[in-house]
């Protein structure tokens, strides 16, 4: 059975300085699993990631005035299966965040809520491999007018963003490959002041948010029991400015990330409770911290179809 | 099923391709020519700030209308402004909003630009800019609020000195506009009776041309790109000849030399202090048995232009100082110290979205124009609003930008004087909101720019002085809301601002513009 619910929710992803983890693409929608028709997974994800060490444009560097960034995030999410083919998805997370030294105040509260249809319209069997396709839309829109201006404290970066993914799956035995791309349309942001400096002057409370891609690449081994998998994550922004020298972080930096990651999912007892752990590194970025992150969570399926018969 | 999702993927597209528009349409983009309402002929009798006779400045009478050499310029005038191409419609367009103006917004790009604290060297000391050597890190200037607020009042109070040489030249020589003395010349901008030697316009841009290389050398190139197109905006737009722009080009660089030489020997060149400096104002405030201010920041940054208190003003003398300087803050073993710390502490600890907006707004901080520079973009779009004439703009903007520049020295004055310590010295518990300035709290320098700015705003709008009043108190809050000052700072902080903005005003009642 195809399952459910890829946690990594809790971090990977949308990394800003800040280590946010959670982002405009919680991820459920970034890896090639479904769950079956009329099902329902539940999930809540605790994560954690920090760093010390960050990225003004190329030049890599510590900072004693706010020394590790920490973000903690909690998440629910929820997965439901439409039919066998076509899944929809919604998270939720809460973040907040701190600075080990310095006078910065960390910053807290729920962050973007995002919405996820996944579909997918085709699935072969060459010789001994099962090859599926996915095409994933999605959109994602802050919950509340979180400070944004407050970097790298903020809890995220104030964007709605409509997402579309292309993923294709190959599984042989119990081994697969995924290979996805991904496009954010991030909409600008409004921020509290008239105006503000990226590579000039710019007289508006009005901010260009760069577009986004995102790359990734995940294999492992998947089983009904077990998802184990390892992953390489890239984010490129298409378009934004590097952090001066001895700058504050801004909404609109290019933030480009390359992270690996290790995940796992394991079924226990039956198909119904699920438990979840990742860890995830940033190999190289720019305008985004070093982040060495972890999350778990538990999920938990309920099948609506035989619910109805148990009643 | 699928169908509906196919049809959902494509809705997605379209949204895409809708949303795909994300320009950004500046508030300072849709300003319309400078139309002014009143010439102000007699501008030529106005009080300058700091230069003023032009005793030792010989500017040729210029040529009559009817002479061969007039004629010549008006001829290369008329292929000049009869097609101008696309690219000089675009800064024509620029720059018939007014000269003045424009020059504060390219001032306030370069203030945000070079307003960076440097980063440490290898050791944990700190580099200093050096205007003898402006290219490399850390680049000149470190454009902070102080260094920010006497690069605004000097270009502004050159600008003015200068225009009014120039207005007092237009009057002497009453030379036409050239689409006076030639009714078939294309204008592309409104036209003026004002009389034409030499052009305000270049002016304005010799002036700070001049000044700004001094302030900003490292960005001699876009400087001087910035003046070329001043000045030959008025030839594109047929509003000037050769010789109005080039006598108003010489005019302005002169006044802009008189002004660069008194800011040579104004004490900016010493304002860091140095190590003994720095030392002696922490022993003498614990010999006064005070808790002196000390870095917060790591590695240890000396604190910022000890030295700036002492600068010459605009509108006073030193030895009124004594009299203008804050009274003393509470004792910061007090009893009162305690509460004002318990009222920073719960900020700290009860942070709102409304309060976090007003930090936001008000901050002003590194890589922005500083709160000097926000003041001046306030003022800016009322005095678009005014229509004023750019000899008016330019001597609202010196009074502006004087009496920030003098609350600042006082504001400087002031806490060098008490060198207090910030709250999160004090009691750690408290977090900020905004970054730590480095330097001693008492008085608050956002406050005393914002109540001088907020005064004499409304001393020259009357309508708005309410409004501008709130605008300053909530600047002032901000910094309590931020966790960066006690309410004594932002009080007295105020109270100082206004106290300096009395002798703009005063100065103002004067000046015989009014």
């Amino acid at each position: 059975m195809k399952k459910f619910i890829n946690i990594r929710l809790a971090g990977v992803i949308w990394i800003i300085l800040a280590t946010i983890p959670v982002s405009a693409f919680s991820q459920t929608e970034q890896d090639a699993l479904l769950m079956p028709g009329k099902n329902l997974c539940i999930a809540g994800v605790g994560g954690y990631g920090s760093w010390t060490n960050y990225w003004e444009g190329s030049f890599k560097r510590d900072n004693q005035n706010i020394g590790r960034v920490s973000t903690r995030s909690a998440t629910l999410m929820l997965s439901y299966g439409l039919t066998r083919n076509v899944n929809i998805m919604a998270s939720l997370p809460y973040v907040s965040t701190r600075a080990s030294q310095g006078t910065l105040s960390g910053l807290n509260g729920f962050q973007d809520a995002g919405f996820f249809v996944k579909w997918r319209p085709l699935m072969l069997k060459v010789g001994k491999q099962n090859i599926s396709f996915f095409g994933v839309g999605g959109y994602s829109k802050p919950t509340n007018k979180y400070n944004i201006d407050f970097l790298p404290m903020s809890v995220g970066l104030g964007s709605s963003v409509l997402s579309g993914r292309l993923i294709a799956d190959v599984q042989r035995n119990k081994f697969f490959t995924t290979l996805s791309a991904g496009y954010l349309h991030r909409s600008n942001v409004n921020i509290d002041r008239p105006a503000y400096y990226t590579t000039r002057q710019i007289n508006s409370n009005e901010v260009n948010m760069p577009d986004a891609g995102s790359f990734q690449l995940r294999s492992g081994f998947r089983s009904p029991k077990l998802v184990a998998e390892a992953a390489l994550l890239t984010i490129t922004t298409f378009g934004g400015f590097d952090i001066r020298k001895n700058d504050m972080p801004f909404v609109s930096n290019k933030m480009n990330s390359t992270n690996a990651a290790i995940e796992a999912k394991y079924y226990p007892f039956n198909q119904q409770l699920g438990l979840n752990a990742s860890a995830w590194h940033t190999i190289n970025g720019r305008n985004v911290g070093q982040v060495t992150g972890f999350g778990a969570g538990i999920l938990y399926t309920v099948n609506l179809k035989s619910k109805k018969t148990l009643n | 099923m699928e169908k509906l999702l196919i049809n959902a993927f494509y809705t997605v597209l379209l949204m895409l391709c809708l949303s795909c528009n994300k320009d950004i349409i500046e508030t300072n983009a849709t300003y319309q020519a400078l139309q002014p309402l009143a010439l102000d002929a007699n501008a030529g009798n106005w009080k300058p700030f700091i230069v003023g006779a032009a005793a030792d400045l010989t500017l040729p009478a210029p040529a009559d209308v009817s002479s061969a050499i007039y004629l010549a310029e008006l001829k290369d005038l008329k292929s000049i402004s009869t097609n101008p191409t696309a690219e000089q419609r675009t800064i024509i367009d620029y720059w018939k909003a007014g000269s003045v103006l424009r020059w504060n917004e390219i001032m306030r790009e370069l203030v945000a630009k070079h307003n960076l604290a440097p980063y440490q060297s290898a050791d944990g000391t700190y580099p200093v800019p050096n205007a003898a050597n402006p290219f490399d890190y850390p680049q000149f200037p470190f454009s902070s609020p102080p260094y920010a607020a006497r690069a605004y009042a000097y270009v502004s109070a050159a600008q003015y000195d200068a225009l009014i040489l120039a207005w007092k030249y237009k009057s002497e020589f009453s030379r036409p506009a050239p689409y006076i003395t030639d009714g078939t010349l294309t204008v592309s901008i409104p036209k003026s009776n004002l009389p034409s030697y030499p052009s305000e316009d270049a002016v304005i841009a010799g002036v700070s041309f001049e000044l700004l290389k001094l302030l900003f050398p490292a960005d001699i190139e876009f400087i001087t790109r910035m003046a070329n197109e001043d000045k030959s905006y008025r030839l594109w737009s047929g509003a000037n000849v050769q010789s109005d722009i080039a006598a108003g080009d010489s005019l302005g660089r002169w006044v802009a030399r008189k002004v660069i030489q008194r800011a040579r020997t104004d004490g900016m060149a010493t304002a860091n202090g140095n190590p003994s400096i720095w030392k002696q104002l922490e022993t003498d405030c614990r010999a006064r048995g005070e808790t002196p201010w000390l870095s917060q920041e790591s590695p240890v940054r000396p604190p910022m232009l000890c030295q700036y208190g002492n600068l010459k003003a605009l509108l006073f003398q030193p030895d009124q100082m004594a009299s203008l300087r804050a009274v003393p803050p509470p004792a910061s073993n007090g009893k009162v110290m305690r509460e004002q710390l318990d009222e920073v502490l719960y900020y700290s600890q009860n942070q709102t979205r409304e309060r976090m907006r007003i930090v936001n707004l008000w901050a002003d901080g590194s890589g922005t124009y500083t709160p000097p520079g926000h003041w001046n973009a306030i003022a800016s779009e009322e005095f678009v609003r005014g229509q004023y004439s750019e000899v008016r703009w330019a001597r609202n903007l010196a009074l502006l930008n004087a009496a920030m520049m003098d609350a600042g020295i006082v504001c400087w004055n002031t806490k060098y004087f008490y060198f207090n310590a910030r709250p999160s010295q004090l009691d750690p518990r408290i977090k900020t909101l905004t970054g730590l300035p480095n330097f001693p709290a008492y008085i608050s320098g956002h406050s005393s720019f914002s109540g001088a700015a907020a005064s004499v705003l409304g001393f020259l709008l009357p309508a708005k002085a309410e409004e501008f009043k709130e605008m300053a108190l909530e600047a002032s809050n901000s910094r309590l809301y931020g966790g960066i000052h006690y309410r004594a700072d932002c009080e007295q902080g105020l109270a100082t601002g206004e106290k300096v903005a009395k002798l703009a005003i005063e100065r103002a009642k004067a000046d015989g513009a009014d």
